[in-house]
């Protein structure tokens, strides 16, 4: 089955909206996905028909958002192959990073090791460095070739018997490089080291399971995977999470207390202090859902046409530097400079023509420095995307080189 | 008839400040050089200025970034020749987006900015260190 993307787009209402008397070519996916009928209709409907708190009263409504509140933990476990107790619900992929990175840096010990990559995000870059800082251990990097990949030689010598954990992101935001998890979790095993997987990039994109990975902690967000900001998700293996000592503390997250002390909940309520964004998760559930039946094999085979397509077409433009690897090994997304022109210039003059881009150092600044660039322009697919919305990005993308080509200064 | 944006945007006048900027290049022996960039997109500015009683007499700028930084900045230097160099730190957002008759939106307005911000700063600075 192949995914038909102009049935999908159907589904989501702003893709009707002009853009400056222009159809709106949505491409900046990688930032946050648009949201179909379906998961605007389910948060509606909760906050319409049951909204209420979870996990306390035994009115009606309450029971009834609490079953939807714990099905969501369920479906989005469903989704990744985890167990309810191990889908912690969070703000989004920085928070889930920030709570492994707060509890585990306080494990850490002077001349402990992190390993992290050239390419990662700031989320999971900062909250190391500031571990690393509290604790005297010291943040190793692991270096990127030519092509934007993993130097998996070097990576390996850099784990040892010091190495206490390993966070890298399964798909870079910038590159697109889909990073070797599993040989990078088996290597981290084999050393003792705790593995946390950035998968904000993947987990929207393509089948992940946590079971076959085999990572301890992986997090991502809703809003990059068609449902609603203010949801993520941090998986985390049951030992590995009742090891863990939670970042908040509070309301729903303890099962007793007394005036002096308190013991915390079951998993994941532990992870989980204070009334939660139940809309945030029954739109999540929703999202999920939604991606589920249309299935994720065929949205990365479907992203992954588009992006072929796109690396074929953009590169026949003069002046035009693509970023980041060949596929197999990109996941669906192409960041690009264009000769003498400031990636602001590229991504306004394309809004002008209606294509949503983004540009930037796309919350990698480390990384775009070791680039030698100030930013890039990114163009980030999703499944309501067609060809031909690549043909009118890399068309307008003409446009642009014959506006800003000049022989001046 | 809505203006087409990017006629707007991108007009024949900032275009030519863009590519031919005015009072670009390193001056001898300025009063004022204040360097300044923008992080998040990398836009960077270096305004020099010679001052007289009081009053901006040359203004020149070295730079690279987007259209809009560097054409602003271009502009500003035409604009502060003359000024009194207090009348150039009251200077505010509005004012600069009159010079360069556009409205760039709330993120590039940054862009917009950075001239004006360095020009600011080098004054502020100087005077600082005169008054010490």
């Amino acid at each position: 089955m192949t995914l038909n993307a102009n049935r999908i787009r159907e589904d989501f209402p702003i893709l009707k909206r002009k853009i400056y008397g222009k159809p709106l070519v949505y491409l900046d996916n990688a930032a946050t996905t648009q949201k179909p009928r379906q998961v605007i209709r389910a948060i509606n409907d909760y906050y319409e028909n049951y909204n209420s708190n979870v996990h306390r009263a035994v009115h009606l409504l309450s029971q009834e958002a609490t079953k939807a509140y714990d099905d969501a933990h369920e479906k989005v476990g469903n989704l990744i192959g985890a167990k309810i107790e191990e889908v912690a619900f969070t703000k989004n992929t920085t928070e889930s990073l920030n709570m492994v990175a707060s509890s585990l840096g306080q494990k850490l010990k002077k001349d402990d090791e992190i390993i992290l990559t050239r390419m990662e995000h700031h989320s999971n870059m900062v909250p190391w460095q500031q571990a690393a800082k509290r604790t005297g251990a010291a943040i190793k990097y692991a270096e990127i070739d030519g092509n934007g990949e993993l130097d998996m030689r070097q990576m390996r010598q850099l784990i040892g018997k010091k190495t206490k954990i390993i966070a890298f992101t399964h798909i870079s935001n910038v590159l697109g490089t889909i990073n070797p998890a599993k040989e990078i979790i088996a290597a981290a095993k084999e050393a003792g080291a705790i593995t946390v997987v950035d998968a904000a990039q993947s987990v929207p994109h393509m089948l992940v399971d946590v079971k076959k990975l085999d990572c301890d902690f992986l997090a991502f967000s809703a809003h990059k995977m068609l449902g609603p900001t203010g949801i993520g998700v941090l998986y985390g293996k049951e030992e590995m999470l009742e090891n863990m000592e939670p970042m908040l503390y509070g309301g729903d997250m303890i099962s007793e207390a007394s005036y002096e002390d308190a013991k915390w909940n079951e998993l994941p309520w532990k992870f989980e202090a204070g009334t939660p964004n139940v809309a945030g998760a029954v739109g999540m559930a929703a999202a999920v859902e939604y991606l589920q039946k249309i299935g994720m094999q065929n949205i990365q085979e479907h992203e992954k046409k588009l992006t072929a397509t796109a690396m074929k077409k953009l590169r026949q433009i003069e002046g035009l530097t693509i970023y980041g690897p060949e596929a197999p090994k990109r996941g669906g997304l192409v960041a690009f400079g264009m000769d003498g022109v400031h990636t602001h210039d590229v991504s306004a003059l394309l809004d002008l023509q209606g294509i949503a881009v983004r540009g930037g150092h796309h919350c990698a600044m480390p990384l775009a420095k070791l680039l030698g660039i100030n930013g890039s322009t990114r163009a980030s697919f999703y499944i309501y995307n067609t060809p031909e919305e690549v043909d009118m990005l890399a068309d307008a993308l003409e446009n642009v080189a014959a506006r800003m080509r000049n022989p001046g200064k | 008839m809505m203006k087409d944006p990017a006629e707007e945007l991108y007009r024949e006048e900032i275009m030519d400040h863009y590519q031919n900027p005015r009072n670009y290049g390193k001056m001898e022996s300025p009063d004022i050089a204040y360097h300044d960039y923008n992080p998040v997109c990398g836009d960077e500015v270096e305004m020099q200025l010679k001052l007289e009683d009081g009053m901006v007499k040359e203004a020149m700028f070295t730079g690279k970034g987007c259209t809009i930084s560097q054409a602003a900045a271009s502009m500003l230097t035409g604009e502060v020749r003359g000024k009194g160099i207090k009348d150039a730190v009251a200077m505010t957002q509005s004012d600069m987006l009159k010079i360069i008759r556009i409205n760039p939106g709330p993120v590039r307005v940054k862009c917009a900015m950075l001239a004006l911000r360095a020009l600011q700063k080098g004054i502020i600075q100087h005077e600082a260190a005169k008054a010490r």
